[in-house]
């Protein structure tokens, strides 16, 4: 078979069904895949609640409040509560601008005292093998237990009472820089989720 | 050449990464380690292998002057399918290789295969080339990813052999280490090429293909 001589109405004709079938078959691929990918964002969200939260019994994703942090930013708060409708903690998925390279996503569970029950790193660019460390033990396993109220978030650097990651005070800069957001909403937010058991 | 030649030449005769040198920036950019490389590598055999499948049913019908732009949107289409694919059924694949995956569009060596081989043969043999470029370039970069991960994590397919805490060489997961581990990778199948094509080999030791720092 011969090549189509390269006319412009079989040039124009041959892009315009080109075009067509790829719009055509990526509009079907984004049907069939938009239901997997909510799921799959809804379950890497759903537990990184459980991980950070003290046993509950109610259900966190329903009571979603908003709270916002400096520069308007809507942080997302998840209360837990016992079988009476105590507040037992919250968890706030907060962000920090400050990472090396992007935002640093956080899920940060509070207990409702305000101390940190439990930390997750929801997604962010750092350099792997420096930054990446944010979420392995032991640079995490120092927030635990302690209260922002008395525990300065800044690295020791900076005069606070972080043990920054070596060669990443950048990336630990930013993950207390979200936690600290993420304490920030739980003040907002936490006498309004005592109020509405 | 045979359907065999065919397959195998991506391996050594033409591997994209270590002979050709084709596909740079995912090969530097992702094979930090061996589970992102070889994931890496899957992904764009998968579009190599059916935009060589299109590209040789299509050929005839395509005028010569406008055959990249449409070569390119063919290439495009199969990276979006590949996109949405991995992060519904995949995720975990998906944010660790994050931005990489719409790169593949740039990827040279689809286009230069889609070019220089699917538009001039039918669809068997171009699909048995898309499948042999595209495991050749896996290989290679789930070899880097290995050497990379080694050096720079201790471990080696997520599986660490030293303790937590040991200090290892950073700079190969960073990508200055890429570009280091990547040439003594080449020079070590180099040399191992030119001793496979002397009568009679010497007996010099094959050079180490990891760097000593």
């Amino acid at each position: 078979m011969a090549k189509l001589p390269s006319t412009i109405f079989n040039m124009v004709m041959t892009l315009v069904i080109v075009s067509l079938l790829s719009g055509g078959s990526l509009a079907l691929m984004n049907e069939a895949t938009k239901e997997p990918i909510r799921q799959a964002l809804y379950q890497k969200q759903l537990e990184a609640i459980k991980a950070v939260l003290p046993e509950f019994q109610n259900d966190p994703v329903g009571e979603l409040a908003n709270a916002t942090s400096e520069g308007g930013q809507a942080l997302e708060c998840y209360p837990a509560r016992d079988a009476e409708g105590n507040l037992l903690g919250m968890a706030v998925k907060s962000v920090s601008p400050r990472g090396y390279s992007g935002d640093i996503w956080l899920m940060v569970g509070f207990k409702a005292d305000g101390s940190l029950h439990g930390v997750q790193v929801l997604e962010h660019h750092e350099t792997p093998g420096l930054g990446t460390k944010m979420a392995d033990s032991p640079f995490k396993d120092q927030f635990i237990g302690k209260n922002p109220a008395d525990f300065d978030l800044r690295v020791k650097k900076d005069g606070g009472q972080v043990d920054a990651i070596t060669a990443a005070t950048i990336s630990s800069r930013a993950y207390g820089d979200a936690i600290e957001r993420a304490y920030q909403a739980f003040l907002q937010q936490k006498s309004a989720f005592e109020a509405q058991p | 050449m045979t359907h065999s030649e065919n397959f195998t030449k991506g391996f050594f005769k033409e591997n994209a990464v270590f002979v050709l040198l084709l596909g740079m920036c995912p090969t530097l950019g992702v094979t930090t380690t061996a589970f992102n490389g070889l994931g890496m590598g899957l992904a764009t055999t998968f579009v190599l292998v059916m935009s060589n499948i299109v590209v040789a049913l299509v050929k005839d019908l395509v005028p010569d002057k406008v055959r990249i732009p449409t070569f390119v949107v063919i290439i495009a289409s199969f990276v979006a399918i590949v996109e949405m694919g991995l992060q519904a059924y995949i995720p975990f694949l998906y944010e660790q290789l994050g931005l990489f995956i719409p790169l593949i569009v740039v990827n040279c060596i689809i286009l230069g295969r889609a070019e220089s081989f699917a538009s001039k043969n039918s669809v068997l043999p171009s699909m048995i080339d898309g499948l042999s470029m595209g495991l050749g370039f896996a290989m290679a970069l789930t070899m880097l990813g290995t050497v990379r991960e080694i050096l720079g994590s201790g471990s080696v397919f997520g599986l660490s052999f030293v303790p937590q805490g040991a200090t290892t060489i950073l700079i190969f997961v960073m990508p200055p280490g890429a570009f280091i581990a990547l040439g003594y990778l080449i020079a070590g199948i180099n040399a191992l090429q030119a001793r496979a094509r002397k009568p009679k080999p010497v007996a010099a030791k094959a050079p180490e293909p990891l760097p000593a720092n």
